[in-house]
């Protein structure tokens, strides 16, 4: 086992223990907590295949984590007030099946993605960052916009959706849904990486010209994961509404993008566990540090600046090293 | 005459003022080693970019066994057998030595869409990798990562990555800088066995190379083709001596 294999154990036994501890002693709110930093690693889990095996700085990827949100927010609100969506030319109905949404949240972000990406992925570099942060923007101000689904005032729903034999607003039982996704996702992306198609992907983010001399089309193979990516990130969003009860425009915020990105350079970019360490210690920073002050975003800007400048493989670069070689 | 495998017609190329390919005419035949020669900014680069597909002539076609390729990318051109090494190594530096082969492996099973399985463990490109890692000298090396490898080896391993895709036709862009005597010697041999396997269009500066490999040699001076012949007519040549070769014996 290497090093690293050690180091995600550890961090997977984190995720079980203290959310189990926090049952027996009775503190749903750390529950929440975790379930909280569980959703937004997912989201970080999904950026991480554009931003670290692909090197596609996605500055936009707040979009898809809204969508995944308002996915939830749009069918949740119509099957409480019993008003379907669309009566001609046929009927579709809202829901309260999570499976349904989850569905629903994946299949949109990740056509979303499709369509952004197809157009952005023409362009590399500092004009793809500007690119996709005016995607997020167009989709901010357009929720901010639309009053049908309470424009800036966002969307509640009062209850939360079902799952087949749980009772999810009891805090434990929604967490295990969201850890159990969480670790499926970490399964997907883990396989991912060291597939033929994540060999070439990375391969593209160190150096385009060698991929496209060996036949493959780089825009084909970055296309695709932009798109995985992006379902992830949605399938993240739809979670975080659940666990709210409520949606609003600030998910689909560029700060939620600059988040997102955040976790990963915390963590470690383009390192499996990367975003799941730095969206865990980004909640236990909110958590500590804004008790103290309302302005704890400083020392977390400090964190990231000493990370940037001297630990660029994040924590898990610190804790485990470079990455070795595999075989 | 047989028909060649890849062939230029009448390319040129401008870059504003700079007219950096002039009709360009030039082909390879089945079995040869052809190599492209000439001074430092004939356009030696720009031609072959044109010939891979990393630029667009102005005018004039590109063949490659029989098809006009002309309009197509790198990549269609590389599917239709079509391999290059490049001379500033294009490499995935932080991969290992087998990564690296086995993308080329993938690349030519031209199925890069498979997501579950872990490509190290998929016997049919790890088989043609290290068949080609074997052939190109770098067996010991497989395990070492691309970045620490020497200049030489990583030209070497350019050459195996050309390996796997089993082209039809190689162009090799200074496949000798930094390889030493002995390396170079090796590169002599490989070369000199490919040429039967595909055609090779070897750019190179190495002249004790180009001579004892070439069936025939091509002098681009300022974008022109000046002359095409045998080594000895090259050599014989006046316009190729003054323009390229010095006035030295």
């Amino acid at each position: 086992m290497s090093r690293e294999t050690q180091i995600n154990s550890l961090i997977m036994v984190g995720f079980i223990l203290v959310p189990l501890w926090a049952w027996m002693t009775d503190e749903p709110f750390i529950i929440t907590l975790t379930t909280k930093a569980a959703i937004l690693a997912l989201a970080g889990i999904g950026l991480n295949i554009a931003l670290g095996l692909g090197g596609l700085v996605s500055l936009g990827h707040a979009a898809f984590f809204g969508i995944g949100g308002y996915a939830m927010g749009i069918l949740a609100s119509h099957a409480q007030s019993y008003d379907p969506i669309l009566e001609t030319p046929f009927l579709i109905e809202g829901t309260k099946s999570m499976i349904v949404i989850w569905l629903v949240a994946m299949i949109t972000s990740g056509l979303a993605a499709l369509a952004i990406g197809a157009l952005s992925l023409r362009t590399s570099g500092v004009y793809f960052i500007m690119i996709t942060l005016a995607f997020g923007q167009m989709f901010f101000f357009f929720s901010i916009s639309w009053p049908a689904y309470g424009g800036e005032d966002g969307l509640s729903i009062y209850v939360r959706n079902n799952f087949p034999g749980l009772n999810t607003l009891d805090p434990i039982q929604f967490y295990i849904i969201v850890f159990v996704i969480m670790a499926l996702a970490l399964f997907l992306t883990a396989r991912l990486a060291k597939s033929p198609f994540g060999l070439a992907l990375n391969a593209a983010r160190q150096s385009a010209t060698r991929v496209e001399t060996i036949g493959l089309s780089t825009y084909g193979l970055r296309l695709l994961a932009f798109t995985l990516s992006g379902m992830i990130t949605g399938l993240a969003g739809a979670l975080f509404a659940d666990l709210n009860r409520f949606v609003s425009p600030t998910m689909f915020s560029w700060q939620t993008s600059g988040e997102i990105i955040v976790f990963i350079i915390l963590g470690g970019t383009a390192r499996l566990f990367g975003p799941v360490v730095g969206a865990a210690l980004f909640i236990l920073l909110e958590h500590i540090l804004g008790g103290l002050s309302d302005f704890w975003h400083i020392y977390l800007g400090l964190l990231l600046l000493l990370i940037v400048l001297f630990a660029r493989g994040g924590i898990i670069g610190i804790l485990a090293g470079r990455e070795v070689a595999h075989d | 005459m047989t028909d060649p495998v890849l062939q230029t017609i009448g390319i040129s190329k401008a870059f504003g003022a700079l007219q950096a390919s002039k009709n360009v005419t030039l082909d390879l035949q089945p079995g040869e080693i052809h190599a492209l020669i000439g001074p430092n900014g004939a356009g030696k680069s720009t031609l072959i970019q044109q010939i891979a597909g990393n630029l667009r002539p102005d005018d004039g076609q590109v063949i490659l066994a029989g098809e006009n390729v002309t309009g197509l990318t790198t990549a269609q051109r590389a599917r239709r057998g079509l391999a290059r090494t490049f001379q500033i190594s294009a490499l995935a530096m932080e991969d290992t030595v087998l990564q690296n082969a086995i993308l080329g492996a993938l690349g030519a099973s031209g199925k890069p869409w498979a997501f579950f399985g872990a490509a190290l463990k998929r016997q049919d490109l790890r088989q043609a990798a290290e068949t080609a890692l074997a052939r190109v000298g770098l067996s010991d090396h497989v395990a070492t990562r691309t970045a620490e490898l020497s200049h030489g080896q990583r030209r070497q391993l350019e050459v195996a990555v050309a390996l796997t895709l089993k082209p039809k036709a190689f162009i090799m862009d200074e496949p000798m800088a930094g390889l030493g005597t002995e390396g170079s010697q090796q590169m002599t041999q490989l070369l000199h066995e490919l040429r039967q396997e595909a055609p090779i269009l070897l750019v190179e500066h190495d002249m004790d190379a180009v001579f004892a490999l070439a069936d025939r040699i091509s002098v681009l001076v300022y974008g022109e083709i000046i002359a095409t012949g045998s080594v000895d007519d090259i050599r014989r040549n006046p316009k190729v001596r003054e323009a390229y070769l010095g006035e030295e014996d």
